[in-house]
Protein backbone atom coordinates (compact mmCIF):
# COMPACT_ATOMS: atom_id res chain seq x y z
CA UNK A 1 0.00 0.00 0.00
CA UNK A 2 1.10 3.60 -0.44
CA UNK A 3 1.26 5.70 2.00
CA UNK A 4 -0.74 9.09 2.56
CA UNK A 5 -1.88 11.47 5.02
CA UNK A 6 -4.13 10.93 7.55
CA UNK A 7 -7.20 13.59 8.72
CA UNK A 8 -9.62 13.06 11.11
CA UNK A 9 -12.30 15.80 10.95
CA UNK A 10 -14.66 16.08 13.86
CA UNK A 11 -17.58 17.69 11.34
CA UNK A 12 -19.03 17.69 7.77
CA UNK A 13 -17.82 21.13 6.94
CA UNK A 14 -14.13 20.29 7.71
CA UNK A 15 -14.31 17.06 6.11
CA UNK A 16 -16.13 18.84 2.73
CA UNK A 17 -13.00 21.31 3.38
CA UNK A 18 -10.42 18.87 3.17
CA UNK A 19 -11.81 16.93 0.29
CA UNK A 20 -12.48 20.14 -1.96
CA UNK A 21 -8.59 21.37 -1.04
CA UNK A 22 -7.12 18.39 -2.43
CA UNK A 23 -8.60 16.54 -5.34
CA UNK A 24 -6.55 13.57 -4.61
CA UNK A 25 -8.06 12.71 -1.14
CA UNK A 26 -10.80 9.98 -0.43
CA UNK A 27 -13.35 9.97 2.04
CA UNK A 28 -13.27 7.00 4.62
CA UNK A 29 -15.19 5.35 7.26
CA UNK A 30 -15.12 1.28 7.49
CA UNK A 31 -13.09 0.89 5.05
CA UNK A 32 -13.82 -2.37 3.51
CA UNK A 33 -14.03 -1.74 0.12
CA UNK A 34 -11.52 0.99 -0.13
CA UNK A 35 -8.54 -0.73 2.14
CA UNK A 36 -8.67 -3.54 0.20
CA UNK A 37 -8.16 -1.43 -3.24
CA UNK A 38 -4.99 0.52 -1.58
CA UNK A 39 -3.55 -2.81 -0.88
CA UNK A 40 -4.08 -4.00 -4.36
CA UNK A 41 -2.35 -0.28 -5.88
CA UNK A 42 -5.76 0.11 -7.40
CA UNK A 43 -5.86 3.39 -5.75
CA UNK A 44 -3.19 5.71 -4.95
CA UNK A 45 -4.90 8.27 -2.73
CA UNK A 46 -2.47 11.52 -1.37
CA UNK A 47 -4.66 11.82 1.88
CA UNK A 48 -7.61 9.56 3.66
CA UNK A 49 -10.25 11.82 5.28
CA UNK A 50 -11.93 9.39 8.02
CA UNK A 51 -15.33 10.76 8.44
CA UNK A 52 -15.75 8.59 11.36
CA UNK A 53 -15.73 11.09 13.79
CA UNK A 54 -18.93 12.77 12.45
CA UNK A 55 -21.71 13.12 14.95
CA UNK A 56 -24.21 14.29 12.64
CA UNK A 57 -23.69 11.30 10.13
CA UNK A 58 -24.22 9.01 12.80
CA UNK A 59 -27.89 7.44 14.23
CA UNK A 60 -31.15 5.97 13.15
CA UNK A 61 -34.44 8.00 13.58
CA UNK A 62 -38.27 7.84 12.57
CA UNK A 63 -39.20 10.99 10.67
CA UNK A 64 -43.18 11.03 9.65
CA UNK A 65 -42.85 8.27 7.36
CA UNK A 66 -39.57 7.92 6.39
CA UNK A 67 -36.36 5.99 8.46
CA UNK A 68 -33.53 8.21 8.23
CA UNK A 69 -30.48 6.56 9.13
CA UNK A 70 -26.92 7.91 9.13
CA UNK A 71 -24.08 6.98 6.66
CA UNK A 72 -21.79 6.17 9.02
CA UNK A 73 -24.43 3.54 10.22
CA UNK A 74 -22.48 -0.04 10.30
CA UNK A 75 -24.12 -2.95 8.73
CA UNK A 76 -24.31 -4.89 11.60
CA UNK A 77 -26.04 -2.01 13.65
CA UNK A 78 -28.84 -1.94 10.63
CA UNK A 79 -28.91 -5.45 11.43
CA UNK A 80 -29.91 -5.16 15.07
CA UNK A 81 -31.84 -2.23 14.77
CA UNK A 82 -35.22 -2.59 16.55
CA UNK A 83 -36.51 0.73 14.72
CA UNK A 84 -35.30 -0.66 11.55
CA UNK A 85 -36.93 -4.51 12.52
CA UNK A 86 -40.22 -2.66 13.21
CA UNK A 87 -40.06 -0.18 10.15
CA UNK A 88 -38.76 -2.15 7.24
CA UNK A 89 -38.04 -5.63 8.26
CA UNK A 90 -35.99 -6.25 4.80
CA UNK A 91 -34.00 -3.42 5.27
CA UNK A 92 -32.70 -5.35 8.30
CA UNK A 93 -32.52 -8.05 6.55
CA UNK A 94 -30.44 -6.79 3.92
CA UNK A 95 -28.02 -5.38 6.38
CA UNK A 96 -27.40 -8.73 8.46
CA UNK A 97 -27.01 -10.75 5.13
CA UNK A 98 -23.83 -8.81 4.04
CA UNK A 99 -20.41 -9.51 3.56
CA UNK A 100 -19.26 -11.78 6.85
CA UNK A 101 -19.84 -10.80 10.74
CA UNK A 102 -16.39 -8.95 10.25
CA UNK A 103 -17.65 -6.74 7.24
CA UNK A 104 -20.68 -5.92 8.79
CA UNK A 105 -18.65 -5.04 11.82
CA UNK A 106 -16.91 -2.53 9.91
CA UNK A 107 -18.84 -1.63 6.81
CA UNK A 108 -21.22 1.29 6.75
CA UNK A 109 -24.02 2.33 4.63
CA UNK A 110 -22.43 5.80 3.20
CA UNK A 111 -19.43 3.47 1.94
CA UNK A 112 -21.49 0.99 0.16
CA UNK A 113 -23.81 3.36 -1.08
CA UNK A 114 -21.52 5.84 -2.52
CA UNK A 115 -18.77 2.85 -3.97
CA UNK A 116 -21.71 1.47 -5.94
CA UNK A 117 -20.20 -1.79 -6.57
CA UNK A 118 -22.43 -3.88 -8.91
CA UNK A 119 -22.69 -6.69 -6.18
CA UNK A 120 -23.13 -4.42 -3.29
CA UNK A 121 -26.64 -5.28 -1.15
CA UNK A 122 -27.72 -1.86 -0.20
CA UNK A 123 -28.37 0.44 -3.45
CA UNK A 124 -31.11 -2.21 -4.11
CA UNK A 125 -32.64 -1.20 -1.07
CA UNK A 126 -32.21 2.71 -1.78
CA UNK A 127 -33.56 2.36 -5.44
CA UNK A 128 -35.92 -0.64 -4.36
CA UNK A 129 -37.90 1.63 -1.97
CA UNK A 130 -37.14 5.15 -3.62
CA UNK A 131 -34.86 6.43 -1.02
CA UNK A 132 -33.41 9.74 -0.73
CA UNK A 133 -29.64 10.69 -0.64
CA UNK A 134 -28.84 13.26 1.54
CA UNK A 135 -25.47 14.81 0.93
CA UNK A 136 -23.20 17.97 2.52
CA UNK A 137 -24.87 19.54 -0.76
CA UNK A 138 -28.52 18.88 -1.48
CA UNK A 139 -31.07 15.58 -1.38
CA UNK A 140 -30.82 13.55 -4.61
CA UNK A 141 -33.42 10.83 -5.39
CA UNK A 142 -32.31 7.43 -5.58
CA UNK A 143 -33.26 7.10 -9.29
CA UNK A 144 -30.97 10.20 -10.13
CA UNK A 145 -28.14 8.63 -7.68
CA UNK A 146 -26.58 5.30 -9.10
CA UNK A 147 -25.46 6.69 -12.65
CA UNK A 148 -23.30 3.26 -13.48
CA UNK A 149 -20.66 1.48 -12.27
CA UNK A 150 -18.95 2.38 -9.65
CA UNK A 151 -20.68 5.61 -10.39
CA UNK A 152 -23.00 8.25 -8.51
CA UNK A 153 -24.33 11.51 -8.85
CA UNK A 154 -22.12 12.37 -5.84
CA UNK A 155 -19.62 15.23 -7.05
CA UNK A 156 -15.29 14.88 -5.89
CA UNK A 157 -16.15 17.12 -2.89
CA UNK A 158 -19.81 16.04 -1.57
CA UNK A 159 -20.17 13.69 1.06
CA UNK A 160 -23.49 11.21 1.75
CA UNK A 161 -24.41 12.13 5.18
CA UNK A 162 -27.54 10.24 5.18
CA UNK A 163 -30.20 8.08 3.42
CA UNK A 164 -34.10 8.63 3.79
CA UNK A 165 -36.06 5.42 3.33
CA UNK A 166 -39.71 5.57 2.68
CA UNK A 167 -41.44 3.28 4.82
CA UNK A 168 -43.22 0.67 2.62
CA UNK A 169 -46.49 -1.14 3.02
CA UNK A 170 -44.36 -4.30 2.23
CA UNK A 171 -40.91 -4.99 1.04
CA UNK A 172 -38.28 -7.94 0.15
CA UNK A 173 -35.04 -8.97 -0.69
CA UNK A 174 -33.75 -12.27 -2.22
CA UNK A 175 -30.17 -12.77 -3.62
CA UNK A 176 -28.04 -15.31 -5.16
CA UNK A 177 -24.48 -15.11 -3.84
CA UNK A 178 -22.16 -16.51 -5.13
CA UNK A 179 -20.37 -19.51 -3.14
CA UNK A 180 -17.11 -18.65 -2.52
CA UNK A 181 -16.94 -14.64 -2.38
CA UNK A 182 -20.59 -14.10 -1.29
CA UNK A 183 -20.54 -10.99 -3.14
CA UNK A 184 -24.38 -11.25 -5.27
CA UNK A 185 -24.72 -12.86 -8.70
CA UNK A 186 -28.35 -11.28 -8.89
CA UNK A 187 -30.82 -10.44 -6.04
CA UNK A 188 -34.04 -8.20 -6.61
CA UNK A 189 -35.07 -5.74 -3.93
CA UNK A 190 -39.06 -4.83 -3.95
CA UNK A 191 -41.59 -3.31 -2.23
CA UNK A 192 -45.15 -1.16 -2.60
CA UNK A 193 -45.69 1.85 -0.85
CA UNK A 194 -45.33 5.74 -0.70
CA UNK A 195 -43.40 5.01 -4.15
CA UNK A 196 -45.16 3.16 -5.89
CA UNK A 197 -44.91 -0.80 -6.44
CA UNK A 198 -40.88 -0.51 -7.32
CA UNK A 199 -38.47 -3.76 -8.24
CA UNK A 200 -34.54 -3.11 -8.33
CA UNK A 201 -32.60 -5.63 -9.61
CA UNK A 202 -28.71 -5.63 -8.67
CA UNK A 203 -25.54 -7.59 -8.74
CA UNK A 204 -27.06 -9.12 -12.64
CA UNK A 205 -25.75 -5.83 -14.56
CA UNK A 206 -22.82 -3.55 -13.93
CA UNK A 207 -25.59 -1.07 -11.78
CA UNK A 208 -28.27 -1.34 -10.23
CA UNK A 209 -31.73 -1.36 -12.30
CA UNK A 210 -35.55 -0.79 -12.20
CA UNK A 211 -37.56 -3.55 -13.92
CA UNK A 212 -40.26 -1.74 -15.43
CA UNK A 213 -41.98 -5.32 -16.35
CA UNK A 214 -42.09 -6.30 -13.07
CA UNK A 215 -43.24 -3.63 -11.31
CA UNK A 216 -45.99 -3.49 -13.94
CA UNK A 217 -47.25 -6.75 -13.52
CA UNK A 218 -46.79 -6.40 -9.47
CA UNK A 219 -49.22 -3.20 -9.50
CA UNK A 220 -51.53 -4.64 -11.13
CA UNK A 221 -51.62 -8.32 -9.19
CA UNK A 222 -48.52 -8.18 -5.93
CA UNK A 223 -47.85 -12.51 -6.12
CA UNK A 224 -44.95 -14.28 -6.97
CA UNK A 225 -46.92 -15.91 -9.95
CA UNK A 226 -47.11 -12.37 -11.41
CA UNK A 227 -43.45 -11.77 -12.14
CA UNK A 228 -43.23 -15.58 -12.48
CA UNK A 229 -43.11 -15.12 -16.44
CA UNK A 230 -41.51 -12.32 -17.13
CA UNK A 231 -37.83 -12.75 -18.59
CA UNK A 232 -34.97 -10.42 -17.90
CA UNK A 233 -33.32 -9.53 -21.35
CA UNK A 234 -29.75 -11.05 -20.93
CA UNK A 235 -28.13 -7.98 -23.38
CA UNK A 236 -26.37 -5.85 -20.93
CA UNK A 237 -25.82 -7.69 -17.88
CA UNK A 238 -22.52 -8.62 -16.17
CA UNK A 239 -20.86 -12.01 -17.63
CA UNK A 240 -17.65 -13.71 -16.30
CA UNK A 241 -16.17 -16.70 -14.83
CA UNK A 242 -19.11 -17.03 -11.81
CA UNK A 243 -22.45 -16.87 -14.45
CA UNK A 244 -22.96 -16.01 -18.16
CA UNK A 245 -25.36 -13.15 -18.86
CA UNK A 246 -28.04 -15.95 -19.73
CA UNK A 247 -27.75 -17.24 -16.25
CA UNK A 248 -27.82 -14.10 -14.45
CA UNK A 249 -31.21 -12.92 -16.58
CA UNK A 250 -32.49 -16.23 -15.67
CA UNK A 251 -31.68 -15.69 -11.79
CA UNK A 252 -33.64 -11.96 -11.70
CA UNK A 253 -36.52 -13.42 -12.30
CA UNK A 254 -36.09 -16.61 -9.64
CA UNK A 255 -34.80 -13.52 -7.27
CA UNK A 256 -37.65 -11.23 -8.14
CA UNK A 257 -39.92 -14.05 -7.19
CA UNK A 258 -38.36 -14.92 -3.83
CA UNK A 259 -38.83 -11.53 -2.94
CA UNK A 260 -42.31 -11.11 -3.29
CA UNK A 261 -42.68 -14.12 -1.47
CA UNK A 262 -40.51 -13.27 1.50
CA UNK A 263 -42.60 -9.35 1.71
CA UNK A 264 -45.79 -10.94 1.85
CA UNK B 1 4.17 10.57 11.32
CA UNK B 2 1.05 9.87 13.46
CA UNK B 3 0.80 8.56 16.76
CA UNK B 4 -1.96 6.53 17.85
CA UNK B 5 -2.92 5.16 21.59
CA UNK B 6 -4.76 2.12 22.13
CA UNK B 7 -5.25 -0.51 24.75
CA UNK B 8 -4.09 -3.81 23.79
CA UNK B 9 -5.16 -6.59 25.94
CA UNK B 10 -5.39 -4.44 29.16
CA UNK B 11 -2.36 -2.66 28.32
CA UNK B 12 -1.84 1.01 27.70
CA UNK B 13 0.16 1.86 24.58
CA UNK B 14 1.80 4.65 22.13
CA UNK B 15 3.22 3.68 19.14
CA UNK B 16 4.02 5.47 16.22
CA UNK B 17 2.65 4.49 12.91
CA UNK B 18 2.23 5.55 9.00
CA UNK B 19 -0.93 6.30 7.76
CA UNK B 20 -0.99 3.02 5.70
CA UNK B 21 -0.13 0.73 8.93
CA UNK B 22 -2.42 -2.07 9.25
CA UNK B 23 -3.33 -3.06 12.73
CA UNK B 24 -2.56 -6.38 12.05
CA UNK B 25 1.34 -4.57 11.46
CA UNK B 26 0.92 -2.86 14.38
CA UNK B 27 0.32 -5.77 16.82
CA UNK B 28 2.73 -8.52 15.28
CA UNK B 29 5.78 -6.16 14.11
CA UNK B 30 5.41 -3.12 16.77
CA UNK B 31 3.95 -5.09 19.54
CA UNK B 32 5.19 -8.35 18.89
CA UNK B 33 2.40 -10.52 19.41
CA UNK B 34 2.36 -12.55 17.05
CA UNK B 35 -0.91 -15.01 17.72
CA UNK B 36 -2.93 -12.75 15.51
CA UNK B 37 -2.12 -14.35 11.95
CA UNK B 38 -1.74 -12.67 8.78
CA UNK B 39 -3.21 -15.31 6.15
CA UNK B 40 -4.51 -14.08 2.88
CA UNK B 41 -4.26 -10.25 3.42
CA UNK B 42 -7.34 -9.57 1.23
CA UNK B 43 -10.22 -9.90 4.12
CA UNK B 44 -11.14 -13.32 3.49
CA UNK B 45 -9.98 -15.74 5.42
CA UNK B 46 -9.88 -13.99 9.22
CA UNK B 47 -6.90 -15.63 10.70
CA UNK B 48 -6.24 -11.98 11.62
CA UNK B 49 -9.43 -11.52 13.65
CA UNK B 50 -9.82 -9.32 16.77
CA UNK B 51 -11.63 -7.73 19.09
CA UNK B 52 -11.92 -3.62 18.78
CA UNK B 53 -13.84 -1.89 21.34
CA UNK B 54 -15.80 -5.66 21.75
CA UNK B 55 -16.78 -6.75 18.15
CA UNK B 56 -14.65 -9.35 15.98
CA UNK B 57 -13.20 -7.38 13.30
CA UNK B 58 -10.05 -8.23 10.53
CA UNK B 59 -7.23 -6.43 11.60
CA UNK B 60 -5.34 -6.54 7.90
CA UNK B 61 -8.72 -4.59 6.82
CA UNK B 62 -8.06 -1.98 9.47
CA UNK B 63 -5.78 0.92 10.10
CA UNK B 64 -3.90 1.23 13.14
CA UNK B 65 -4.68 5.18 12.60
CA UNK B 66 -8.55 4.49 13.05
CA UNK B 67 -7.80 2.52 16.11
CA UNK B 68 -6.76 5.50 18.20
CA UNK B 69 -8.31 5.50 21.69
CA UNK B 70 -9.65 1.48 21.09
CA UNK B 71 -9.39 -0.90 23.22
CA UNK B 72 -8.26 -4.44 21.63
CA UNK B 73 -8.31 -7.81 22.54
CA UNK B 74 -6.12 -10.11 20.73
CA UNK B 75 -5.68 -14.15 21.30
CA UNK B 76 -2.88 -13.51 23.58
CA UNK B 77 -5.82 -11.66 26.22
CA UNK B 78 -8.03 -14.07 26.22
CA UNK B 79 -6.11 -16.27 28.65
CA UNK B 80 -6.45 -15.84 32.24
CA UNK B 81 -3.03 -14.11 33.56
CA UNK B 82 -2.79 -17.45 35.50
CA UNK B 83 -2.20 -19.42 32.17
CA UNK B 84 -6.21 -20.90 32.57
CA UNK B 85 -7.28 -21.33 29.19
CA UNK B 86 -10.73 -19.66 28.45
CA UNK B 87 -13.52 -21.79 27.51
CA UNK B 88 -13.65 -21.25 24.54
CA UNK B 89 -9.86 -22.48 23.84
CA UNK B 90 -10.18 -25.02 25.78
CA UNK B 91 -13.28 -26.03 23.95
CA UNK B 92 -10.82 -26.11 20.66
CA UNK B 93 -8.33 -28.28 22.51
CA UNK B 94 -10.81 -30.83 24.06
CA UNK B 95 -12.69 -31.34 20.84
CA UNK B 96 -9.54 -31.40 18.46
CA UNK B 97 -10.79 -27.90 16.57
CA UNK B 98 -7.29 -27.55 14.92
CA UNK B 99 -5.24 -29.21 12.82
CA UNK B 100 -2.55 -27.08 11.29
CA UNK B 101 -3.24 -24.16 13.72
CA UNK B 102 -3.23 -21.10 11.32
CA UNK B 103 -6.44 -20.21 11.61
CA UNK B 104 -7.04 -20.95 15.32
CA UNK B 105 -6.43 -17.60 17.03
CA UNK B 106 -8.86 -15.97 14.32
CA UNK B 107 -11.66 -18.82 14.85
CA UNK B 108 -11.55 -18.37 18.64
CA UNK B 109 -11.77 -14.46 18.47
CA UNK B 110 -14.56 -14.62 16.24
CA UNK B 111 -16.28 -17.80 18.23
CA UNK B 112 -15.76 -15.68 21.54
CA UNK B 113 -17.37 -12.53 19.75
CA UNK B 114 -20.49 -14.43 18.24
CA UNK B 115 -21.26 -16.53 21.38
CA UNK B 116 -20.89 -13.27 23.43
CA UNK B 117 -24.11 -11.35 21.40
CA UNK B 118 -25.73 -14.48 21.44
CA UNK B 119 -26.60 -15.40 24.97
CA UNK B 120 -29.69 -17.18 23.86
CA UNK B 121 -28.10 -19.91 22.36
CA UNK B 122 -26.73 -20.72 18.81
CA UNK B 123 -27.65 -23.89 16.66
CA UNK B 124 -25.47 -25.79 14.99
CA UNK B 125 -26.68 -23.47 11.69
CA UNK B 126 -26.08 -20.52 13.13
CA UNK B 127 -22.63 -21.22 14.42
CA UNK B 128 -21.96 -22.29 10.97
CA UNK B 129 -23.01 -18.70 9.38
CA UNK B 130 -21.38 -16.81 12.30
CA UNK B 131 -17.96 -18.24 10.93
CA UNK B 132 -18.35 -17.20 7.32
CA UNK B 133 -15.30 -14.78 7.69
CA UNK B 134 -13.12 -17.70 8.75
CA UNK B 135 -11.95 -20.18 6.68
CA UNK B 136 -10.47 -23.20 7.99
CA UNK B 137 -8.48 -25.42 5.46
CA UNK B 138 -8.13 -28.63 7.22
CA UNK B 139 -10.43 -29.61 9.37
CA UNK B 140 -13.77 -29.06 7.52
CA UNK B 141 -15.13 -26.97 10.21
CA UNK B 142 -16.73 -29.99 12.10
CA UNK B 143 -14.66 -30.28 15.14
CA UNK B 144 -14.98 -26.50 15.17
CA UNK B 145 -18.54 -25.92 15.47
CA UNK B 146 -18.77 -29.17 17.97
CA UNK B 147 -16.12 -26.93 20.22
CA UNK B 148 -18.12 -23.55 19.97
CA UNK B 149 -21.26 -25.50 20.70
CA UNK B 150 -20.00 -26.44 23.67
CA UNK B 151 -17.86 -23.27 25.08
CA UNK B 152 -21.30 -21.44 24.57
CA UNK B 153 -22.82 -23.67 27.60
CA UNK B 154 -19.96 -23.15 29.80
CA UNK B 155 -19.85 -19.27 28.62
CA UNK B 156 -23.26 -18.90 29.55
CA UNK B 157 -23.16 -20.43 33.07
CA UNK B 158 -25.17 -23.44 31.93
CA UNK B 159 -22.37 -25.79 32.17
CA UNK B 160 -19.37 -26.15 34.60
CA UNK B 161 -16.56 -27.17 31.84
CA UNK B 162 -16.23 -28.07 28.30
CA UNK B 163 -15.47 -31.86 29.32
CA UNK B 164 -18.79 -31.39 31.27
CA UNK B 165 -20.66 -30.44 28.18
CA UNK B 166 -19.34 -33.45 25.93
CA UNK B 167 -21.46 -35.63 25.27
Amino acid sequence: MYDFAYHKPATLADAVKLLAADPDAKAVSGGHTLIPALKLRLNKPSALVDLSGIAEMKGIRREGGALVIGALTRHAEVAESAEVKAAIPALAYLAAHIGDVQVRNRGTLGGSVSNNDPAADYPAAVLGLGATVHTSKRKIAADDFFLGMFTTALEPDEILVAISFPIPEKAGYAKMKNPASRYVMAGAFVSKGPMGVRVAINGAGPCVFRQSAMEAALAAQWSPEAVAGIKQDADGLNSDIHGSAEYRAHLVTVMAKRAVAAAG
Amino acid sequence: MPQVTLTVNGKQHTVEVEGRTLLVELLREKLRLTGTHVGCDTSQCGACVVHVNGDSVKSCTTLAVMCDGAHVTTIEGLAAPDGTLHPMQEAFREYHALQCGFCTPGMVMSAVDLVRKNPQGLSEKEIREGLEGNLCRCTGYHNIVKAIAAAQEVMHGRRASVAAAAE
